[in-house]
């Protein structure tokens, strides 16, 4: 009888404990988001994906920060002043911006972070998107030892002054890149490498690095010294890597996860029928397309072959039938959506595609190809069955203008060294903008981009456009400048545009604060969960 | 036996070593290096990098440096996943990777054995048959195939288990089904094979003539001499799995270090893949090692010399 007792009582105890941890467990706002790949490094400075971005967007605040709906809004600046001449940006910080030990964030660590950031011991790959400040790409390239005379200067405490090689409008947009966030000084030199360590890391964003298990999950906690503190409702973000999109889905379906990072493309059919109010289908800033090696004959020198091939491309049964996942057939370069840009089009983009396929096949005959005398071209791709399917497709569209396609596929590493060294006739590519500007796309094909520009495109009147455009205050002018400097890039067929990028997730109907914006970047101080 | 174990183990440093140096050049090889991204660097960051990693010396150089401080236990930054060291990358990891493989080879031999023995036992019967099918299954399926199955089953539609993570049992019990499915397979099918064999000898047949019970002679008489082959398999087999299936791990989300082989690799990731591939070594010679001494307890006949 007394064993039974003991039994009994111990039996209580075991309930109420779990009843109390289940209650204490229900008290806490915790989001599960499946995230993608594993983050290599939460360090911002060093960071370069997408992935990494989204935890360093809720552990840190920089200067600006997002709204909602990706608009640019103050951060730690509270406000800003810019001189006439566009060049000089005086923020005044904000004096409860708080690390997440205490400290104040003050102009100082802003100066130590950029400085940081260009500093070619810290072998950032993204500093050059810092080149708009004074003396950067000088710094980063080693040229110029002296760190110090970067153009950010701690005017006082709370106000920090960046100066500029010319007016940059979209300066705003790039200080919200993970590149532009400030670190703690201290921790950084304490500690060195292992600075982003739990336990170690110091932030200033809306949350606080609480544990990281590499390959398992990573979970911030609520930050209580950020400023806008009382309006973070999350207690708890688990990021997840899925790297499985089939599995991440299972994942999302069983309750495990809140938010998928991405949407397995051969389910979108069936998730649109079923799960519609789940699956959230969005433009991207990105577009899908094939980059020509304009080093090679015949292509580089006629220009009406790469029309007829570019004309030649139903990019609608594609988006329809191929990809299926509600991707924008592109008619043009840079990505829809950009305030103050208008969009340009490539001059086939209102005929209809018998019109299209009618002046390829005139184009190819005038150019001496044909079905009875074929064109042999290389398409290169990067080993993916998504990419063999358009890639498949692609050809037999060709097939028809009288152009036999070899298909190649290469692993991606040796796929990008093929496109460096410009060893490829055609080549599928993809560019996601790293801030909301036209200039991001744009630049890459300046004839003096080196690498990044792998088509081997050189246009004085482009480059001169661009680097007008580079010195115009007015924004409404210099977009105009953009706009032109996109017509005739369009016009050479450099590229053959495919689709606009859109970004799919399954957002669990309990999340509320998640909107729709073009950059995908959804902060957690947003977000809150309803039962 | 002492003095033949130390010998070997002795003589497993040359052979790591040229495995070492193997996978070192090897890697070199391939085109494409670890900065390789699609947003291409600046020349001047890459620079920078190829500095700060200190590939700008000479190979051979490289390569006595990293041995070097491979023997003082540091097997440097990975390139790909910044924060973290090899050593500590692969530490953390392998012991989840150990739980998994060890309980899914522990249940596969076990149930592998019973299995194998069972149907060498009833040779040519319906239970004979009926394993050697469901062996043949276990084989032939695939185990990308098998895992999205079981989640699908028990973890969607069931409910009973969860389908991904790794923080609990449960989580568990879903991955090692996956895993040890195919080895009690091949388990099975070795055991049956060698016991038939042995089953056929004549000290078995003394044995049944003393008038042993027939499990005694199974179990004490007929199973070690049947066990060589299944020890053979089993050597390899242990290493490769408690390394890591990246299929698995990647499925369930359990974080191992099989990935590291192929992420690492994919990636270029120069130390990242030196480290597991040295690890991976290691393992084998030592299991390989343990084996061969095995043999000694199994097989009276076996002589060190």
């Amino acid at each position: 009888m007394r064993s039974f007792r003991i039994a009994l009582k111990s039996a209580l105890v075991a309930l109420l404990f779990a009843l109390a941890t289940a209650t204490a467990a229900q008290a806490e706002m915790v989001l599960h988001r499946g995230n993608g790949t594993e983050p290599e490094t939460i360090d911002p400075a060093k960071s370069t994906g997408v992935t990494e971005n989204a935890i360093e967007n809720d552990l840190f605040e920089g200067l600006v920060t997002f709204s909602p709906d990706g608009k640019e809004v103050p951060g730690v600046a509270e406000s800003w002043e810019i001189s006439d001449d566009g060049t000089v940006y005086t923020f005044r910080l904000r004096d409860d911006a708080k690390w997440s030990n205490g400290d104040p964030v003050t102009a100082n660590d802003f100066v130590y972070s950029f400085r940081r950031t260009v500093d070619p011991a810290t072998a950032s790959d993204y500093a050059p998107i810092l080149s708009p400040i004074v003396n950067a790409s000088a710094i980063i390239a080693g040229e110029n030892t002296d760190i110090a005379s970067l153009g950010v200067v701690a005017i006082d405490d709370l106000t920090l002054q960046i100066t500029l090689n010319g007016p940059t409008p979209y300066i705003l947009g790039l200080l919200t890149h993970n590149v532009a966030f400030p670190v703690h000084q201290a921790t950084v030199e304490e500690f060195g490498d292992e600075w982003t360590r739990p336990g170690n890391m110091v932030s200033n964003g809306a949350f606080m690095l609480e544990d990281w298990v590499p390959q398992s999950q990573l979970t911030v906690v609520r930050n209580p010294n950020f400023h806008a503190a009382d309006e973070v409702m999350l207690d708890k973000i688990v990021f997840y890597p899925t790297e499985d999109l089939a599995e991440e889905l299972k994942r999302y379906r069983a309750g495990e996860l809140d938010i998928t990072y991405d949407v397995p493309s051969d389910q979108v059919t069936w998730l649109e029928e079923n799960m519609a109010d789940e699956f959230h289908n969005t433009p991207y800033l990105g577009t899908y397309y094939y980059v020509i090696n304009l080093t090679k004959e015949p292509l580089g020198a006629d220009l009406r072959i790469r029309q007829a091939l570019a004309l030649a491309i139903d990019r609608e049964i594609l988006t329809e039938k191929i990809t299926q996942a509600g991707e924008l057939p592109a008619y043009a370069w840079v990505p829809p959506d950009i305030a103050g840009y208008t969009q340009q089009a490539t001059f086939y983009k209102d005929m209809s595609q018998d019109e299209r396929n009618a002046m390829a096949a005139e184009l190819m005959a005038e150019a001496g190809h044909g079905p009875d005398n074929p064109l042999a071209i290389e398409l290169l791709y990067n080993t993916s069955d998504n990419h063999k399917k358009i890639a498949v497709a692609i050809a037999s569209m060709w097939k028809k203008i009288g152009v036999e396609t070899t298909l190649t596929n290469q692993e991606w590493k040796v796929y990008l060294e093929s496109r460096d060294q410009k060893n490829y006739q055609i080549a599928r590519a993809a560019w996601i903008g790293d801030y909301a500007d036209p200039l991001n796309f744009l630049e890459l094909f300046l004839s003096d981009a080196g690498e990044r520009n792998d088509a081997g495109y050189s246009n004085p009147e482009f480059d001169r456009l661009l680097a007008e455009a580079a010195g115009t205050v007015d924004p409404a002018a210099r977009m105009k400048l953009l706009e032109q400097a996109e017509k005739i890039f369009l016009d050479d067929v450099a590229l053959i545009p495919i689709y606009h990028y859109t970004s799919q997730h399954m957002i669990s109907p309990k999340v509320v604060g998640w909107e729709f914006n073009i950059l995908d970047i959804h902060l957690g101080r947003y977000i809150s969960l309803v039962e | 036996m002492l003095s033949y174990a130390i010998r070997r183990l002795f003589g497993t440093l040359p052979t790591l070593l040229l495995i070492v140096a193997i996978a070192f050049f090897m890697m070199r090889l391939a085109p494409g290096g670890p900065f390789d991204k699609e947003r291409r660097v600046s020349v001047a960051v890459e620079q920078n990098l190829i500095k700060a990693y200190r590939l700008d010396e000479s190979l051979p150089m490289q390569f006595v440096r990293y041995l070097g401080n491979v023997l003082q236990g540091d097997f440097g930054p990975s390139f790909q996943y910044k924060d973290f060291s090899v050593t500590e990358l692969i530490w953390s990891g392998f012991p989840v990777s150990l739980a998994l493989g060890g309980a899914a080879i522990l249940i596969a031999t076990v149930l592998g054995l019973l299995l194998g023995a069972l149907a060498a036992l009833r040779q040519n019967g319906p239970v004979d048959y009926a394993v050697m099918a469901t062996a043949m299954t276990g084989i032939a399926i695939p185990n990308f195939v098998v895992a999205p199955v079981l989640t699908l089953f028990f973890g969607l539609m069931l409910g009973w288990l969860p389908v991904g993570g790794w923080s609990g049992i449960d989580n568990a019990i879903l991955p090692v089904t996956a895993l040890c499915l195919p080895q009690v397979a091949v388990i099975a099918r070795l055991t049956r094979g060698s016991m038939i064999e042995v089953l056929r000898g004549n000290y078995i047949r003394t044995a049944r003539a003393k008038g042993l019970p027939e499990r005694l002679v199974v179990a004490r008489h007929a199973m070690r001499a049947a066990l060589v082959p299944v020890v053979s398999y089993l050597g390899p087999a242990v290493a490769a799995i408690i390394t890591g299936s990246i299929v698995i791990e990647q499925i369930f989300g359990i974080p191992g270090i099989g990935r590291y082989f192929v992420q690492g690799a994919l990636n270029r990731d120069y130390t990242l893949v030196m480290g597991v591939t040295i690890f991976y070594g290691a393992l084998i010679i030592l299991f390989n090692l343990a084996v061969d001494l095995i043999y000694g307890l199994l097989d009276p006949k076996v002589r060190y010399d």
